[in-house]
C-alpha cells in the first residue's frame, strides 16, 4: 500500500535571540560563537508556550489544509525531549484540540532529536499495514541549554506535524532506513532542567557516525545515490554539521538549502528534521525526490526516501501559514527576557 | 399585600482601613454594639441578626458567619436565628433588604442587620485572587481576566463611545477624598489632585492605583424596627421607603451593554416606585464606587445623569456636596474604604447620618430623602435603598 | 487539591471553543448551558453544541498591570471581550502583538496556550487567547 504525508503543519514561536545577547553575560564573543555554529538567531517560546501549544499549532495548520475528518486519525504521537509531564502524554492534549479523540491511540515519544521521526516511522507501520486510516506524527520541542553552556546558543523551539495516510498522498514514503547504537553523546537525567554532553564527543563517533551509517544504508535500500534527490535535509543542531555531513554525502548546498533553518530559529530539537522537511514541501514539485536524515542523541538516525507526488498540485498549502510566514516579524529579546521566559531565573517559593 | 414601614433606629460602624490589632470578631461586635448603643435598646430585645460578608472562608478560612456573629454578640444563649448572606460586593445592601423584609413581613420587631470584612490578613495576592471571585471564575478569571481589568475593559469601551475622559475618571476620586477629609471614620483622609490620580501606578490601563478602591477591614450595622414603634427608641428614625433588587449575567460580556449596568438601573427603578420618590428628589446618595468609572456608570444607570454624561457632570461638579446629588459623601468606597461586605451598611451608616442631620461638615444642606447603592461582582448584583427623615 | 476535574469538564469549550446554539429561536450562546434565556423552558432539549471558528474582533482591551500568580510572569499582558463572528461575546488575553497595534475593532484569531498550572507539581491548564489577524 502507498504511504506517506497527506498534510503538515509548522509553528515556530515569534520570539528570538541573537548570540552576542547571550555572550555579553558569560563573557564570550557571542557574534563569533554564533558565526563558528552558523546561527544568527535561535527561536524562543512565550511564557505560556510549551511543547503541547506549540504541537497543537502545527497540528491544527496541518488539518486546515485538507478536509479529511478528525475522527478518522486513530494514531497521534508526538515526538519530544521536553514534554511537559514526564507521566501524562502530550498526545491526549493535541487529541482533544484537534476533535481526534476518543477513538484512537496515543503516546508520546522520546530519543533527543529523532523522536518525531520515530513517529513518522511508527504511523507508517500502522497505515501501512492496513491498521489505521490516518496516523499524526508530530516532532516538537521547546529545548533548554544550561546557562553559559555552548549548547545556550541554539537550544530553541518549534515543531511540525504530519498527517500520514494512504489517500491523497502528497509525499511518498518509498523506503526507510534506521542506525542505532548505544552511544551517551548527550543525555539529561530524570529530574534534571539541563542535558549534559560529551563536548566534540558528540561530533564524529556521534552524529557524523550515526547520520553517515543510516544514509549510506539508506542509499543502498533504496538504490539511489545524492543526484536522484532535488532536497535533502539532515538533523541540524547548529550549522556547521548538516552542510559538512551533506557534503560528505555528495550532496551540494543547493539540495539542502530549501531545509536549513537553523541558522534562523536555532536548534529545534525533534523539531528538526520535521521542520526542515515542511519547509521543504512548502516549494517542492510534482516528482521531486526528497532525503531526509534525524539523528536523535543517544543515539540513532532514521532516514526517509521520499517522492512529491502529483497530489501536491490540488494541496490547499495556503489554507495555514509556510514556514517562511511562520517565522517571518521575529521579535528579539535581551538575556534578562530570554532567561525569564525560559525558567531560568530562581522565582523561590515552593 | 400590606406590609409593614420600615425604620433604621441605631446606626454604628468602625474605622475602616488596615486594622491590625482587631480580628474579624472584633470588628463585627464592635460595630453591631454601637449600633445597638444607638438604637438604646438591650440585647434580649433583638429578634434576629442578619451579617453580610463576602468571603470570610478564603479571607480568614471561617465560614458559618451568622452563628459567629451572634455567639460573640453574647446572644448564643437567645437563640436568635442568624444568617449570612453573600452577593460578592453586594452583601451588605443585600443583608440589609433581608433585614427590612423581616421587618417589613411582620415575622420580627427588632433586627440587627451588620456587615464586615476582614481582608488585611492574607497576602495582597491572595486577596486579589479571592476578590476577583465576585466575577466569572471559569470564563474570565481563569482566562486572565482580573477583576479590576474588568472595569477597565468598561473604561476604555466608554470612552470610545461616550468620549468619557482620563481626567474626569480622575475628578471622582478627586472628590470622594475631599469628601472623606471631612470624615473621620474614612481610611484616606488626605485630599488629592488630578495628577495624583493620572500620576498613579497603571493597574489595567487605563485604571491607575488611585481609580481603585483599596482593601480594607472594617465594620457597620443597623438596627431596624417598624416605623410605627420607632419613637420607642429614638427621635432620630430615618425611614428605608423603597428597596429594589436585581440580577444580571454573571460575566461582563454577557451583558446586553457593557457600559450600563442594568441591575443598578432596575433595582433603582423598584427602590423609587416603593418610595414613591424621582431622582430629583434624591438629596444625598452613597453609590457603589469601587473604580472611578462604577461611580460614573452608577450615577447614568440610578438615573441622575443621561448614559454617557456621568464623566461631564463629575467635572462639573454637579455631584459633589454643593452639587444636584450630592454623591459619596462619605467619601465613598475609593476614600472611606470598602471592607467588601460591610459597605452595603457603610453606606446606609451615612446616609441615616446625614437626615438626621449629625454629618458636621459634610453635612448636605436640608437632606431629607437619601440613597444607598451597593454592586456585586461587575454588576451581576446591584440593590437600591431609599431612605426618608422621618 | 484535586481542581483537575473542574478543568477538565470544561476542556472542549477551552479547547475549541465549543458552545452552544437554541434550536427554538437561533441564538448562539459561549459557554455552553442548559437552558436560553429568551427561550427558557421553551430551549429545553432543543440546545444544541455549536463549535465557533475562533475568529472575531475587539469589543474592548485593557493592558493588565496587576496580574495574579504565573501570570504575574508574563505582565503586563493585554484582557480583551472579543465579538466572535457567530455573535457571542468572550474574555481571553491578546497575545503576539504590542499594546499598540491593537484597538477597538482589530480583528483576531483564537489560539491554544497554557492559562495556568497548579504549581510545578500540578496539571497544567490550557485554553484559548486571541493572536491579531494580519492585515484585513
Amino acid at each position: 500500500m502507498e504511504a506517506g504525508i497527506v498534510s503538515y503543519g509548522a509553528y515556530v514561536p515569534r520570539y528570538r535571540i541573537a548570540p552576542e545577547e547571550i555572550g555579553k553575560v558569560w563573557g564570550v564573543d557571542g557574534k563569533s560563537m554564533g558565526k563558528g555554529l552558523m546561527i544568527s538567531s535561535k527561536s524562543i517560546p512565550g511564557p505560556d508556550e510549551d511543547t503541547i501549544t506549540i504541537a497543537v499549532e502545527a497540528a491544527r495548520s496541518m488539518m486546515k489544509r485538507v478536509d479529511v475528518d478528525p475522527q478518522d486519525i486513530e494514531a497521534i504521537y508526538v515526538g519530544s525531549e521536553s514534554h511537559p509531564y514526564a507521566v501524562k502524554p502530550s498526545g491526549t492534549i493535541v487529541a482533544e484540540a484537534i476533535e481526534a479523540s476518543p477513538d484512537l491511540t496515543v503516546a508520546d515519544f522520546e530519543f533527543a532529536c529523532k523522536a518525531g521521526t520515530a513517529a513518522i516511522q511508527a504511523c507508517m507501520g500502522l497505515v501501512g499495514s492496513g491498521h489505521i486510516k490516518y496516523g499524526v506524527a508530530i516532532g516538537a520541542d521547546t529545548s533548554q541549554g544550561a546557562p553559559g553552556d555552548p549548547l545556550e546558543y541554539s537550544a530553541s523551539a518549534g515543531g511540525a506535524a504530519f498527517l500520514i495516510g494512504s489517500k491523497k498522498v502528497i509525499a511518498r514514503i518509498d523506503g526507510m532506513y534506521s542506525y542505532t547504537t548505544d552511544t551517551p553523546d548527550f543525555w539529561r537525567r530524570e529530574g534534571q532542567m539541563y542535558p549534559s554532553h560529551g563536548g566534540r564527543f558528540t561530533g564524529e563517533p556521534a552524529y557524523f557516525k550515526h547520520i553517515l551509517s543510516c544514509a549510506k544504508g539508506m542509499f543502498a535500500k533504496a538504490g539511489t545515490s545524492p543526484k536522484d534527490y532535488a532536497h535533502a535535509v539532515f538533523h541540524q543542531p547548529n550549522g556547521k554539521f548538516p552542510t559538512r555531513v551533506a557534503k560528505q554525502l555528495g550532496f551540494s548546498d543547493a539540495q539542502i538549502k530549501a531545509g536549513l533553518l537553523v541558522p534562523l530559529i536555532g536548534n529545534t530539537y525533534s523539531g528538526a528534521v520535521p521542520l526542515g522537511l515542511a519547509a521543504i514541501l512548502d516549494e517542492a514539485k510534482p516528482g521531486d525526490r526528497v532525503f531526509a536524515v534525524a539523528y536523535g542523541s543517544g543515539a540513532g538516525s532514521d532516514a526517509f526516501d521520499i517522492t512529491v507526488t502529483d497530489e501536491i498540485k490540488s494541496f490547499a498549502r495556503d489554507r495555514a501559514p509556510t514556514v517562511k510566514q511562520v517565522i517571518e516579524n521575529p521579535k528579539f529579546l535581551d538575556y534578562a527576557h530570554y532567561a525569564k521566559f525560559r525558567g531560568k531565573i530562581n522565582l523561590g517559593g515552593g | 399585600m400590606t406590609m409593614r414601614k420600615v425604620a433604621v433606629i441605631g446606626v454604628g460602624d468602625t474605622k475602616f482601613g488596615e486594622l491590625w490589632d482587631a480580628s474579624f470578631r472584633d470588628i463585627g461586635i464592635r460595630a453591631g454594639l454601637s449600633a445597638v448603643e444607638d438604637a438604646n435598646i438591650t440585647a434580649e430585645k433583638i429578634d434576629a441578626v442578619f451579617v453580610g460578608n463576602m468571603s470570610a472562608g478564603r479571607f480568614i478560612e471561617q465560614e458559618h458567619i451568622g452563628a459567629l456573629i451572634a455567639d460573640y454578640a453574647g446572644l448564643a444563649r437567645d437563640h436568635i436565628p442568624a444568617t449570612r448572606v453573600e452577593a460578592a460586593g453586594a452583601s451588605g445592601g443585600l443583608a440589609l433588604r433581608q433585614g427590612y423584609m423581616a421587618i417589613a413581613s411582620g415575622l420580627h420587631d427588632i433586627v440587627v442587620v451588620g456587615g464586615a470584612e476582614k481582608m488585611m490578613d492574607v497576602s495582597d495576592v491572595a486577596s486579589a485572587f479571592i476578590q476577583s471571585s465576585a466575577a466569572d471564575q471559569e470564563w474570565e478569571t481563569e482566562l486572565g481576566a482580573t477583576f479590576p481589568s474588568l472595569h477597565a475593559l468598561i473604561a476604555r469601551r466608554h470612552m470610545h463611545e461616550h468620549g468619557t475622559t482620563r481626567e474626569q475618571l480622575a475628578d471622582v476620586a478627586v472628590k470622594n477624598h475631599r469628601h472623606g477629609s471631612m470624615n473621620p471614620k474614612a481610611q484616606f483622609q488626605k485630599e488629592i489632585t488630578r495628577d495624583t490620580v493620572i500620576g498613579s501606578l497603571m493597574v489595567s490601563s487605563p485604571l491607575r492605583m488611585f481609580d481603585c478602591a483599596p482593601s480594607s477591614d472594617g465594620a457597620a450595622a443597623v438596627v431596624l424596627c417598624p416605623l410605627d414603634q420607632a419613637k420607642k427608641y429614638t427621635d432620630s428614625a430615618v425611614e428605608i421607603a423603597g428597596t429594589g433588587q436585581a440580577s444580571d449575567t454573571l460575566a461582563l460580556h454577557h451583558r446586553r451593554d457593557i457600559l450600563a449596568f442594568d441591575a443598578t438601573r432596575v433595582a433603582a427603578e423598584r427602590a423609587f416606585k416603593m418610595a414613591g420618590v424621582a431622582h430629583k428628589d434624591i438629596d444625598v446618595a452613597e453609590v457603589h464606587d469601587n473604580f472611578t468609572i462604577s461611580e460614573i456608570l452608577a450615577i447614568e444607570d440610578l438615573g441622575f445623569f443621561k448614559k454617557g454624561e456621568g464623566g461631564k457632570a463629575t467635572e462639573e461638579g454637579r455631584t459633589s456636596l454643593e452639587g444636584d446629588v450630592a454623591v459619596n459623601t462619605s467619601g465613598g468606597l475609593k476614600a472611606r474604604g470598602d471592607p467588601i461586605g460591610a459597605t452595603g451598611l457603610a453606606q446606609a451608616v451615612e446616609i441615616v447620618t446625614q437626615l438626621r442631620g449629625k454629618a458636621g461638615k459634610r453635612q448636605v444642606k436640608d437632606a431629607s430623602v437619601g440613597l444607598t447603592h451597593n454592586v456585586g461582582g461587575t454588576g451581576a448584583t446591584a440593590v437600591v435603598h431609599v431612605f426618608r427623615r422621618f | 487539591m484535586a481542581t483537575a476535574p473542574r478543568f477538565w469538564r470544561q476542556n472542549q469549550s477551552r479547547y475549541n471553543m465549543v458552545g452552544i446554539r437554541c434550536d427554538s429561536c437561533g441564538r448562539n450562546f459561549f459557554p455552553p448551558r442548559a437552558i436560553c434565556p429568551v427561550c427558557h423552558r421553551k430551549s429545553v432539549g432543543k440546545m444544541v453544541p455549536v463549535k465557533y471558528k475562533g475568529e472575531g474582533k475587539i469589543f474592548s482591551f485593557t493592558e493588565v498591570h496587576d496580574g495574579l500568580d504565573e501570570r504575574a510572569s508574563l505582565k503586563p499582558y493585554t484582557v480583551a471581550i472579543v465579538e466572535l463572528d457567530e455573535g457571542p461575546k468572550v474574555t481571553g488575553q491578546v497575545i503576539d502583538c504590542e499594546p499598540c497595534d491593537i484597538e477597538i475593532g482589530t480583528r483576531v484569531r483564537s489560539v491554544l496556550r497554557k492559562l495556568s498550572e497548579e504549581g510545578s507539581a500540578g496539571v497544567i491548564h490550557y485554553g484559548y487567547k486571541f493572536v491579531p489577524v494580519k492585515g484585513k
